[in-house]
């Protein structure tokens, strides 16, 4: 990276380190603390939608509906959020597989489940066998945001609809009561103000959002948890030129510190956030504001 | 092979009881029920275990958090802010290697770079400092008018704690308490992806279940086998803390009990 790093074994204490910590594997690391955070810009609006879609349909008078939203909230829970995440990597790769083959090859005969494998013709793969690498990688990585988004949707969803139902109900009866329609009410009176009741449900979630991104590695992409661990292990000077013992430890240490600034900054924002949404609402920060102001 | 047959090899076989190695073929449903089931133990015992031994250090936390004295205050928040504010999973990774480092050190750290007391001490740690927020919550709503009434009675010092605050708080914290316990069970599965080794393939039940996704390349059968037993054991937790806490609340007149309701917190 810098000029002076052209022979690393003359180098001494922090020009050293300063040449080490800019490798290109580490560079690799940095690079991956990018993908946690664009895996977080991409999954917080996409959960979010998912969410409302799901609380739109548990609280939908249409039966199955909303069955189908209840089920969705109450599926994810209760049962480790680990197994889902373990789960929808392959079960969404092979879903997609199915309908490609499905559309691509109708014309194939042989069994998809063939004892232990799980065969589509080679027009269906996905991605195909002969596509370049950064295609590997980009689907690789779509599969864990749609994965991330699929459990933390119904979390949200689970928010959501606690929130709806935490609107004043004579608000509702006021809507109707001026001739609004059921639609009509829902859109104007309870989605505007549903988000403050929200809120503190969201901003818990985000937090857990930021602390569930290691689990990226567990879903196969080479996130900061996987260059931790390669670029920790001891190094002999046969393969590299900044060999070390095993440091393992302080790659770790330094991702913890990474993962408590990064929750406390989170925590500060939404808490100026939570301010200013309070602002003359009728809960009872709202009403400590008003009070401290008057 | 019967199933019963296959049920006394690998019944037990997580704890290294019953046939060494695991199916390689023809892999039945009776084989998945039994393995994720023997899994179940590990996830049971580092639940109990951490959970019981959690709770004392979590009510210590919460009174040190509570304190006014900042040389006592400021460790019980620092160690509850650290555990709440980083992911689990990083903190597997870091107490794996923090063990491994210390190990070289002092030879009588070996034992902790295995699952069954390492990740113990991590999962002990975290929900010690998770519960003892929960506490802390509770220890600050006590209302005021019982700590009154407790000096008007002569009450003071430990009496006081032990006879009047301790209980209420426990009341006040319990269904709070109970998602944290559910919510800790769930978080055992994350062990065995975590750096802790699964010492000859004696694993949790996510362990095997992902082992037999991995061989049959079919998700459908073993998550949700898995998904039953987690079911079971969420509803035995709430059947067990339900009954702690009928007893907790025993004294209060029936529209004042606190129910418990179902809110798990999601991922640590």
């Amino acid at each position: 990276m810098f000029p002076y790093c052209t022979d690393p074994s003359t180098l001494e204490g922090l020009t050293w380190l300063s040449c080490y910590l800019t490798t290109t594997k580490h560079m690799m690391l940095f690079y991956s603390l990018g993908t946690v955070l664009l895996l977080l810009a991409i999954t917080a609006p996409v959960a979010l939608s998912f969410g409302f879609a799901g609380a739109m349909a548990a609280k939908s008078h249409i039966a199955p509906l909303s069955w189908v939203g209840k089920l969705y909230i109450a599926i994810v829970r209760g049962v480790p959020d680990i197994a889902f995440f373990l789960f929808f990597v392959i079960a969404l790769d092979q879903g997609f597989e199915w309908l490609r083959h499905q559309i691509k090859c109708p014309d194939w005969d042989q069994p998809i489940r063939q004892g232990n494998d799980f065969v589509v013709c080679a027009a269906a793969k996905l991605p195909l066998n002969d596509a370049p690498q950064w295609v590997h990688e980009v689907y690789g990585f779509s599969l864990a945001v749609l994965t991330f988004s699929i459990v933390f949707g119904a979390f949200a969803a689970n928010v959501l609809y606690g929130a709806m139902r935490a609107v004043p109900h004579a608000q509702m009866e006021t809507a109707y009561a001026y001739g609004m329609t059921r639609r009509q009410a829902f859109w104007r009176v309870l989605v505007p103000q549903m988000w403050v009741y929200a809120l503190p449900g969201l901003s818990n979630l985000w937090m857990v959002l930021i602390k569930a991104t290691p689990l990226l590695f567990l879903l196969g992409v080479e996130d900061i948890v996987y260059w931790a661990r390669e670029l920790g292990a001891s190094k002999t000077p046969r393969y590299t030129d900044y060999p070390h013992p095993d440091w393992r430890l302080w790659y770790f240490l330094g991702l913890l510190v990474f993962y408590l600034s990064f929750t406390r900054v989170s925590e500060i924002v939404l808490e100026r956030i939570m301010r200013r949404l309070s602002h003359g609402q009728a809960t009872a920060a709202g009403e400590a504001m008003r009070r401290a102001e008057a | 092979m019967s199933c019963l047959q296959i049920i006394q090899d690998y019944g037990l076989r997580s704890l290294g009881i019953g046939e060494r190695l695991l199916p390689k073929t023809d892999f039945t449903l009776c084989h998945q029920f039994t393995l994720i089931g023997s899994g179940m133990l590990w996830n049971i015992y580092f639940g109990i275990v951490a959970l019981i031994a959690g709770f004392f250090l979590a009510t210590a936390l919460a009174m040190g958090k509570n304190a006014t004295n900042p040389v006592i205050r400021k460790p019980a928040e620092w160690f509850i802010f650290v555990f709440r504010g980083s992911p689990l999973f990083i903190q597997f990774f870091f107490g794996y290697f923090l063990f491994l480092s210390l190990k070289k050190l002092v030879p009588a750290f070996a034992p902790f770079t295995d699952a069954w007391i390492g990740a113990l001490v991590v999962l002990f740690f975290n929900t010690a400092a998770y519960s003892g927020e929960i506490f802390y919550g509770a220890l600050r709503t006590v209302p005021k008018g019982e700590s009154e009434a407790a000096d008007a009675y002569g009450f003071s010092g430990w009496k006081k704690f032990r006879r009047i605050t301790w209980p209420t708080t426990l009341r006040l914290a319990w269904p709070a308490y109970t998602n944290e316990a559910i919510f800790l069970f769930h978080a055992t599965t994350l062990v065995f992806f975590s750096g802790f080794p699964a010492w000859r393939q004696q694993g949790d039940a996510l362990y095997y279940a992902s082992y037999f996704a991995e061989k049959t390349f079919n998700p459908f059968i073993p998550y949700p086998i898995l998904a039953g037993y987690f079911i079971l054991l969420t509803l035995i937790v709430i059947t067990v803390f339900g009954l702690i806490n009928k007893r907790l609340n025993r004294h209060l007149p029936q529209e004042y009990r606190r129910k418990i309701r179902l809110r798990p917190r999601l991922i640590r």
